[in-house]
């Protein structure tokens, strides 16, 4: 296999590990987003300040899970470990 | 370009930035691409809104009507979002913050509106990134005297032991990084999704991919630019330090 055969298909691979990332931010926001709702349960009036600040809290927490993502699109689209 | 990996090539050439047009600078090629074709054109509707609420403006009345009920409602909301986050420094920085928040805000809807969204290239999410570091910095060292500053990057240990101070200046270069990239990779991942869709379903992707618009563009790039613009109040009204 030529070398760059070789580069691009590990490449590929390692773009389809790099995406396991996105299991923190499902499992985080999941669990945000329970306490969420339980809270709004306790205290059904102060629904628009709890979802505000249960939406902040989950655009942040998206971070890591996107970091994954931007690693998985750079090997698969800018190729920077060729030859 | 890249071969074998995708089922149809057009789908990447959907989503990528295209030069318009090349020049040459000082010996540099320097190319005209999609996204500076874009920002001008979220410009320019800036502009225009901007200009029709001026002259709407000149004939003002005690009960607003119409578009100036539009533009009031818009700066009363950001007034309040920005008073309600910072306190007694929103007037320093109230009309920062309102003018990246409609900025942000218009470029990451503009992807149903048929344009590639300019917050989709780093080159652009970087700078507002690097505004916000510049911000939180020159507001420390003007209101913080150097001993504070250094007591409180050296933090957990008392100042004459700075063991812990090359991971506090890590975790300041972190935020311009943090608060760019959540912001590019989201509307990034949005672009790429709706390209996906209209890609591959091509002639049968009619009217129903408006939900998936509703939800990628309309929805993530609000709260994105809600979380740009908090952060960076966040961080700035950090930066002046405890004052009492």
């Amino acid at each position: 296999m030529s070398d760059l055969g070789l580069i691009r298909a590990c490449s590929a691979i390692g773009a389809g590990l790099a995406v396991i990332a996105g299991i923190g931010p499902g499992v985080g926001q999941g669990i945000a987003a329970g306490h969420g709702a339980a809270a709004v349960g306790r205290n059904p009036g102060a629904k628009g300040d709890i979802m505000t600040t249960m939406l902040l809290g989950q655009a942040v927490a998206e971070t890591t899970g996107l970091y994954g993502l931007l690693v998985a699109l750079l090997l698969l689209f800018v190729h920077p470990l060729d030859v | 370009m890249t071969q074998g990996i995708l089922l149809s090539s057009n789908v990447t050439e959907s989503f990528m930035i295209k030069g318009v047009f090349k020049y040459t600078v000082f010996g540099q090629e320097v190319w005209i691409t999609t996204t500076h074709v874009c920002i001008l054109i979220v410009m320019l509707v800036l502009m225009v809104f901007a200009l029709c609420v001026n002259r709407a403006l000149k004939h003002a009345s005690e009960v607003p009507t119409g578009l100036q009920n539009v533009a009031e409602l818009v700066v009363e909301k950001l007034d309040g979002m920005v008073k309600s986050s910072m306190g007694k420094h929103a007037k320093v920085f109230g009309n920062y913050i309102g003018t990246i928040f409609i900025f942000i805000l218009l470029s990451n809807i503009s992807g149903i509106l048929g344009l590639r969204p300019p917050t989709a290239d780093y080159g652009v999410t970087l700078p507002l990134g690097i505004l916000t570091f510049t911000l939180i910095h020159v507001t420390q060292f003007k209101n913080n005297s150097p001993k504070q500053i250094w007591n409180d990057m050296c933090s957990p240990l008392p100042p004459w032991l700075p063991i812990w101070l090359p991971i506090n200046v890590i975790s300041e270069i972190a935020v311009p990084i943090s608060l760019s990239l959540r912001l590019f990779a989201n509307v990034l991942s949005g672009t790429i999704m709706m390209a996906l869709v209209y890609g591959l379903l091509r002639w049968f992707a009619v009217i129903w991919p408006a939900a998936l618009h509703v939800y990628f563009d309309l929805f993530s790039g609000a709260i994105q630019t809600y979380v740009f613009c908090m952060l960076t109040m966040t961080y700035i009204s950090n930066a002046y330090g405890d004052e009492s």
